[in-house]
């Protein structure tokens, strides 16, 4: 068998486990057995990678596997793994075990909760794993439907409006993807559903692509928050439990931004020439907006939130710029992303949770009442306004100088305007730290407060490690991650050389 | 033309449904009518379960001088229905053991072979009179299940809607065989394509067919029975009605429009797109305002009516076969949906609107969770097997240009999921009224407890195997639409 269907056969494991579970230490050695198999499995996956690129690998994708599913639509369970999918993996892998620490005092019906929360990162990894269209989409499917249950029953404030405008915006983006998919099978001929196949042919007519390819971006997009269909992001993060968060805005909207990357762009390269600057337009619009909007919020979560809409928009925006350097960006971007606002949602529902409020007005003072976790707060802010050390920085330097690489006007005026969110993030960041952090404890009831428990620490710690890890030894990643990048982007260089 | 004994059996389909449902009526008369009757029910669902694996033929036969053609695609939808029929037996004991049913069980079983058996016929008709004869066995029975609670008010105004909307269909279909007949002079499926010339004679005889076809199926703008004949029929007979009758007429309507009016494509496939078009939109819209499940379920399966209607007209093999899936997974999952809705309204009192749902997962923690895969399969969530059957449809539908169609029909897909998603809301999330579930704690039935078992492992299991869609696309690909093109 192949090594990367593990990452599809542990999560349902784990689920035939957890519906097995008679109670909650069950349930928990499962969830941890479960999520700790699956980090070292990315681990694993990522040195056993790196070494046979070191060996002179050159293929495309390495560890594939095919095996004939829906023959009459030439549909196959084809899974393989490029530097853009292992990074994805272990993001995902980090973000599931430290998802697992932090709701682990999560209450009511826990064993359902997991349930579902494993439900979703199933969708999760065989997403990233999948090079066929039909599974790439099935997974992707599965991985929207459970958010549904996981925030409306599980979640707080406003959970059934938004848990409800989450599914359907994500479904609509879906249903446009689906119309997508079936665009490029029959434009590149109906013989073939994988992607790299579709690439190599190169066949689809150009006019199916000038239609197809806004179907396919749109519907990626809807989940990477692009501009004006990121309306669901906030409301969702902010009602969403802090683990579903974490998934939520650490590796599902990165499905959005890699779908963006490896089907629309990659498949359909002429439709890309037409609607590119459209689409940048609207990227550059997100990432400004969701700075702007995040300054004047006053819920932890919101900010956050529209500080991710922010951040995501700029994955896109890379992308978009079409060079080398910036997908590089693009796709560092996404891991770096994906660690510091799991680590930001993990320490937002960690204060939640002692303080019963998000409102900055009324937190003041924690850092003497829980320094633990207001140094893990201080930390993902500065990675968030790209501090060099940390992975933020590394991400947003690679995109605007990748950006800047084009000369003419258009390009750089995106660029210019884009780059003016580094300002306003740290904003906002400042002004939050400052507030909630320092000063005195104005409130009596929160000096009793204690500091973080061992669960908590466990999950801070992993995620602030792998912050800083990115960020003062980003070479690797970025080696592995533009290597791959390349085939991709010659496929567009043929239209912009 | 064979007709000796050896051809007779390969309507041994037909003939075995025939013997269970004699064995039924015999059975019924030495049955003690104040009996709970439970032996007799286990013996229906044995002798049903028999019968399925009988409808199986390898190949094409024609009998009666091409008045009635069987093929394997026709044999495996037979197949289907049949375990359609099976789980609805199975999800009827509750209700037929109950005093005030028990002794009319007898009436519902062979009452509902009956119409059975008329689906057969029309499915592997040749012939438009056997094909009305067919449609007219699968009707008349099936007003009579209607009413079969006759003693309820709402029982009886359903009986008398169905009786007088399906008199209606038949009667605008028979207008369109008697101008088919004076056109073409003969009324078999195999010489009527050579002498069908498209004209407006013709192309009105078509669209007199289309909308009685319409009327079976629930298609909007003929659905306007549907929900209130769903209502006030007992809730089993409702299932039966939403999906095998519904699957039946569709199946039909398929092969009728692919082989006897290949040449007339232009004009019958606007219609369809028409009509698949306005009952997924018209009846999405609807189904959000109903707050009674039974009504609910009626207009989702109108607009899931519409997306059947998607793989008739793609009309190539691959669409053919699509559709059989799709019917086939919406069995299961739409059984699943009455199974418990019935079950419910058994042990509640008959509660059937959503807000006594509220809080159900409290109370029945595995029928909710029954209820929300089986939605979540209506709705074409992954990795539950409604998922592939939209896929599958739409694929087809997309390869033969319909593109707009599909989208619209995408769209539409959201808007289901919405209303789907107010039951398991109303499950999961809202708080009950009163404190407590209106619904209180209880066992199912063992008959109800199979059928949910088997629904669910067709839920989870159908999707991801690919093996029953790989064979309907290569018998559906023997169905001898090629010999009528070659004609030509």
């Amino acid at each position: 068998m192949n090594i990367l269907s593990l990452f599809v056969l542990i999560p349902a494991l784990m689920l035939l486990g957890l519906w097995a579970a008679r109670n909650l230490n069950q349930v928990r050695g499962v969830m941890v057995t479960g999520a700790s198999a699956l980090l070292v499995l990315s681990v694993w996956l990522t040195v056993a990678y790196l070494q046979a690129r070191g060996a002179g690998e050159t293929a495309e994708m390495l560890f594939t596997d095919s095996v004939m599913w829906y023959a009459p639509l030439h549909i196959c369970y084809s899974v393989g793994v490029d530097g853009i999918s292992v990074v994805m993996l272990l993001l995902s892998a980090i973000i599931v075990f430290t998802g697992t620490f932090a709701s682990w005092k999560l209450k009511p019906l826990t064993k359902e909760y997991f349930l579902w929360f494993t439900l979703l990162s199933t969708g999760v990894f065989g997403f990233f794993i999948s090079t066929d269209l039909f599974t790439m989409f099935m997974f992707y499917e599965v991985a929207l439907i459970p958010m549904y249950l996981l925030i409306g029953v599980w979640g707080s404030g406003r959970k059934e409006y938004a848990a409800m405008k989450l599914t359907l915006m994500l479904m609509g983006g879906s249903a446009f993807l689906l119309i997508g998919i079936l665009g490029i099978y029959y434009g590149a001929g109906a013989q073939t559903m994988d992607v790299l196949e579709i690439a190599r042919l190169h066949n689809i007519p150009e006019e199916m692509q000038r239609v197809f390819f806004p179907a396919v971006f749109l519907g990626f997009g809807v989940l990477g928050a692009l501009f004006p269909f990121h309306t669901w992001s906030p409301d969702g993060h902010a009602s969403a439990p802090t683990a579903v968060s974490m998934l939520h805005a650490g590796v599902l909207m990165k499905l959005g931004g890699y779908g963006c990357f490896r089907v629309a762009m990659y498949l359909m390269p002429e439709g890309l020439a037409m609607w590119g600057d459209f689409f940048l337009v609207l990227t550059t619009i997100s990432v400004v907006y969701g700075a702007f909007s995040a300054v004047v919020q006053t819920d932890l979560k919101y900010i956050n939130a529209y500080s991710s809409v922010s951040h995501c928009g700029l994955v896109l925006f890379a992308l978009l710029m079409m060079t080398r350097t910036s997908c590089t960006g693009a796709i560092l971007q996404m891991l770096s992303h994906g660690l510091m606002t799991a680590l930001f949602f993990a320490l937002i529902g960690m204060i939640y949770g002692r303080t019963h409020t998000r409102d900055v007005r009324e937190l003041n003072g924690l850092m003497k009442i829980m320094p633990f976790l207001a140094v893990g707060y201080v930390l993902a802010g500065l990675a968030n306004l790209g501090l060099p050390g940390l992975s933020g920085f590394i991400a947003e330097m690679t995109v605007f100088v990748g950006s800047f690489e084009h000369t003419d006007v258009f390009h750089r005026a995106c660029t210019i305007i884009a780059t003016t969110s580094i300002v306003i993030t740290a904003v906002y960041i400042l002004r939050v730290v400052g507030k909630i952090l320092y000063g005195t404890c104005r409130n009596p009831e929160h000096l009793k407060l204690t500091d973080a428990t061992w669960d908590e620490r466990v999950a801070v710690i992993c995620l602030v490690v792998c912050v800083a890890g990115l960020g003062l030894a980003p070479w690797w990643v970025s080696d592995t991650i533009s290597l791959s990048v390349e085939p991709i982007v010659s496929q567009l260089c043929v239209l912009n050389p | 033309m064979n007709s000796n004994l050896s051809a007779i059996w390969s309507l041994h389909a037909e003939l075995s449904l025939v013997a269970v449902l004699l064995v039924l009526f015999l059975a019924d008369l030495f049955r003690r009518p104040e009996g709970n009757g439970r032996w007799f029910r286990v013996l229906a669902c044995v002798l049903m379960a028999v019968q399925i694996g009988l409808d199986l033929t390898p190949d094409t036969r024609e009998l009666f001088g091409g008045m009635y053609v069987n093929t394997p695609f026709t044999s495996v939808v037979k197949s289907i229905l049949s375990a359609g029929t099976l789980l609805v037996f199975l999800q009827c004991g509750e209700w037929l053991g109950r005093k005030d049913t028990r002794h009319r069980q007898g009436e519902f079983y062979v009452l509902t072979l009956s119409t059975l058996l008329g689906m057969f016929f029309m499915v592997s008709s040749g012939h438009f009179l056997m094909f009305y004869i067919g449609l007219e066995t699968a009707s008349i029975p099936a007003a009579c299940l209607v009413a079969l609670d006759k003693y309820r008010h709402k029982g009886y105004e359903a009986g008398a809607k169905f009786i007088l909307s399906s008199m209606f269909s038949s009667a605008l279909l028979l207008y369109g065989l008697s101008l088919i007949y004076g056109t073409c002079g003969t009324l078999y499926f195999a010489d009527v394509p050579s002498l069908l010339e498209g004209n407006a004679l013709q192309a009105f005889a078509l669209v007199l067919f289309i909308a009685g076809m319409g009327f079976k199926m629930s298609l909007v703008p003929f659905h306007l029975w549907t929900a209130d004949v769903y209502q006030g029929a007992p809730t089993g007979v409702a299932a039966y009605l939403s999906v095998i009758s519904k699957g039946a007429a569709a199946v039909a309507l398929a092969i009728v429009l692919r082989f006897v009016f290949p040449f007339m494509e232009g004009q019958w496939t606007l219609v369809l797109a028409v009509l698949s078009v306005l009952s997924i939109t018209v009846a999405n819209l609807m189904a959000i305002l109903q707050s009674d499940l039974k009504r609910f379920m009626a207009f989702s399966s109108v607009s899931q009516a519409g997306y059947i209607v998607l793989g008739a007209l793609a009309g190539t093999a691959q669409g053919m076969a699509s559709l059989a899936y799709y019917i086939a997974i919406y069995v299961v999952a739409n059984v699943a949906v009455f199974a418990v809705i019935s079950t419910v309204e058994q042990h509640s009192g008959g509660l059937t609107g959503r807000d006594a749902y509220r809080g159900l997962y409290r109370t029945n923690p595995r029928l909710t969770l029954v209820m929300t895969l089986a939605l979540f399969s209506l709705g074409g969530i992954p990795p539950f097997a409604g998922f592939f059957s939209k896929f599958f449809i739409f694929a087809a539908a997309f390869e033969e240009g319909w593109w707009l169609v599909v989208f619209l029909a995408l769209l539409n897909t959201i808007v289901s999921l919405y209303y789907y998603l107010l039951v398991v809301k109303a499950m999961y999330i809202s708080a009950p009224e009163e404190g407590e579930c209106a619904v209180g704690a209880f066992r199912c039935s063992p008959g109800v407890r199979v059928c949910l078992l088997a629904c669910v492992a067709g839920i989870c299991l159908l999707g991801l195997w690919s093996g029953l869609y790989d064979g309907l696309t290569r018998w559906a690909e023997l169905l001898p639409f090629d010999k009528v093109l070659a004609g030509f």
